[in-house]
């Protein structure tokens, strides 16, 4: 290419700057036209074949009575769906046992995940020596996996050999507390463990957000005379808005699909009690063969949180007004 | 005699500064005791770990879980660690290049198609993964993948967040070096060769990171679709040792050890990777 160029420049009957830019626009034609979609089509065909693809699956499962074991797989309408709301069909009580599973999770998490990180992130927004180191050791549980924090919480729960009982005897609380197989417990623990594992990772997004609200804002604040209550209601707040929008959002996603900290600590305890959504889908999914039902679950589900979503989102939009 | 008053502001910000750092040492005492926990009871004997109540220190200082661990047939923990390892290094690297090559087509080229395939793709960062599972499942059944390598490597790697988190970056760059090496008679692949990814390290450094650590600790995708003993990553591998050993905690808590290790040292090398890749996922919402 740089052949080319040097050639033309040196030549008597030289182009002028048009002509020169109109051939550079050819030759990146040359190389270029399809270019562009051999840059994309490695990514494309990943997203195609388990991104896109999957979506329809789904809904063309969703409508067809689908058994692994059986060869023949009939389109049966809505019948998927009319099981999900009939309290006459088989699955009607499991499936809406473990809707109630995931709301009550959904429901008592996300108002300690939002909380408890903002007020580790307005700990941590001040200069002091180790602030990084701090702000490093909150984080680390969540770089750990749910099968790795599963394991471990279900040692630390053990209402014999368990740390949490022993702790509590030593300070003169019941020693004997079954944390991960009677209610309310149950709850409290998995909430309690989801706040451990992940609090350090919405903290470190409301920190980039509070490093964002403008010092001179606070400054204003202080000379008006306001306190240190008030400045956090009429500064931080209003800035933090758009990240505490993001926060919110992401986390009722997150604790809705949550899955493995049922799975591993309370292993659905008591009965099927604790067994989420998403469990209770790929249960019936794969374990009892049932792909149809299982997709039709998927869909409802996942409109579910897409309501969920949109009245978020409509709720912060009003505040802003 | 001097005035009392900055004697007392002396010691009213020397007292802030005792409550902070003590909070902030509560704080990490919470954070840090289950894996320090974590650590203590793998050195135990079976025996010690039986205790009622447990004995704070091992005592004896016991090899017993991480000896189980190394030896034994049925649970070849050593063998997870080496698929995790593979998986989770070769999924990262089909991150990189699928979403480094498609972030910079549609942050830098123009095509035809170009929005679409932008608001297809980040439409689907809307749809919760999980409720794609049951016909991912079909599909990597009919590709013959059940129980391989490729399972836990390739489909996570269509998920929309690298080539987001990429354009982003990508539309940050300086349009100028691009266009000098356009002028210099460069065409798109030298251009994003030699010019756009060399620039884009952190961002690359970044991904790989999140990808690597996202891959390591997949859990519900694995163990549907994983089932040979010597096939296994990680994390299902550490339910089957629970099921095995089951209040056998020196055995099981040697296992989480081996599976916390990389991503803790990972960490520690690359926090500043990591942390920057979390919150700026934060910001673009």
């Amino acid at each position: 290419m740089a052949d080319v160029i040097e050639v033309g420049a040196a030549r008597d009957d030289a182009p002028p700057p048009a002509a020169n830019a109109a051939r550079r626009g050819a030759s990146a034609g040359r190389t270029g036209r399809a270019t562009p979609y051999l840059f994309l089509a490695p990514y494309l065909v990943l997203f195609g074949v388990f991104g896109l693809l999957p979506i329809v699956l789904g809904i063309w499962l969703s409508v067809h009575q689908w058994d692994f074991q059986l060869p023949n797989r009939p389109f049966i309408g809505l019948d998927n769906y009319k099981d999900l709301f009939s309290s006459d069909s088989a699955i009607y009580g499991d499936w809406w046992e473990s809707v109630r599973a995931t709301a009550i999770f959904t429901v008592l998490s996300v108002p300690l995940l939002v909380v408890v990180p903002l007020g580790l992130a307005l700990l941590l927004n001040r200069s002091f020596p180790g602030r990084t180191f701090f702000r490093a050791i909150y984080f680390a549980p969540y770089v750990l996996g749910v099968a790795v924090i599963g394991l471990l919480w279900r040692f630390l729960l053990d209402a014999n050999l368990g740390l949490v009982n022993r702790l509590a005897g030593a300070v003169g609380l019941p020693a004997d507390t079954p944390w991960v197989t009677n209610m309310p417990w149950a709850w409290i623990s998995l909430v309690g463990v989801t706040v451990w594992w992940t609090s350090g990772f919405n903290a470190v997004i409301y920190l980039a957000g509070l490093q964002d609200i403008s010092p001179e804002l606070y400054e204003a604040a202080r000379m008006d005379g306001a306190n240190a209550w008030q400045r956090f209601r009429n500064v931080t707040l209003p800035g933090l808005r758009p990240v505490l929008l993001f926060v919110i959002t992401t986390t009722v996603l997150a604790s809705a699909n949550m899955f493995g900290q049922s799975f591993l600590i309370t292993q659905g305890a008591p009965g099927t009690e604790t067994r989420t959504v998403v469990w209770f889908i790929v249960e019936e999914g794969l374990r009892d063969n049932d792909a149809g039902r299982a997709a039709a679950m998927s869909i409802v589900f996942a409109l579910m949180l897409a309501v969920v979503s949109i009245a978020n989102f409509r709720l912060f939009r009003y505040k802003e007004d | 005699m001097t005035t009392p008053t900055p004697t007392t502001r002396g010691s009213a910000t020397a007292l802030r500064r005792v409550v902070l750092y003590a909070t902030l040492l509560a704080l990490a005492l919470i954070f840090l005791m289950p894996l320090v926990w974590m650590v203590i009871t793998s050195l135990k004997t079976y025996t010690a770990a039986q205790q009622i109540p447990p004995s704070w220190l091992p005592n004896p200082l016991a090899g017993y879980g991480y000896e189980q661990i190394l030896n034994n047939s049925a649970n070849p923990v050593l063998r997870w660690f080496l698929n995790s390892m593979l998986a989770a290094t070769l999924h990262s690297l089909l991150v990189l290049v699928t979403a480094s090559m498609a972030a910079y087509a549609l942050a830098r080229l123009r095509f035809r198609g170009r929005g679409v395939s932008f608001a297809l793709i980040v439409g689907t960062l809307f749809i919760p993964p999980t409720s794609l599972i049951i016909p991912n499942f079909l599909i990597v059944d009919q590709l013959n993948w059940i129980d391989t390598l490729a399972v836990v490597v390739v489909p996570g790697a269509a998920s929309a967040f690298g080539v987001f988190f990429l354009r982003q970056f990508f539309l940050s760059l300086p349009n100028e070096l691009e266009e000098a090496a356009t002028l210099d008679g460069a065409n798109q692949w030298q251009i994003f060769f030699r010019v756009v990814l060399p620039l884009s390290k952190p961002a690359l450094a970044t991904l790989a990171v999140l990808s690597f650590l996202t891959n390591w600790n997949d859990f519900l995708w694995p163990i549907f679709v994983l089932f040979s003993p010597d096939k296994l990553t990680l994390p299902p591998g550490l339910g089957l040792l629970q099921g095995s050993y089951v209040t056998d905690y020196p055995v099981i808590m040697a296992g989480a050890v081996l599976a916390s290790l990389p991503v803790l040292i990972l960490f520690v090398l690359a926090q500043r990777h990591i942390i920057q890749g979390v919150s700026r996922s934060g910001l673009k919402g």
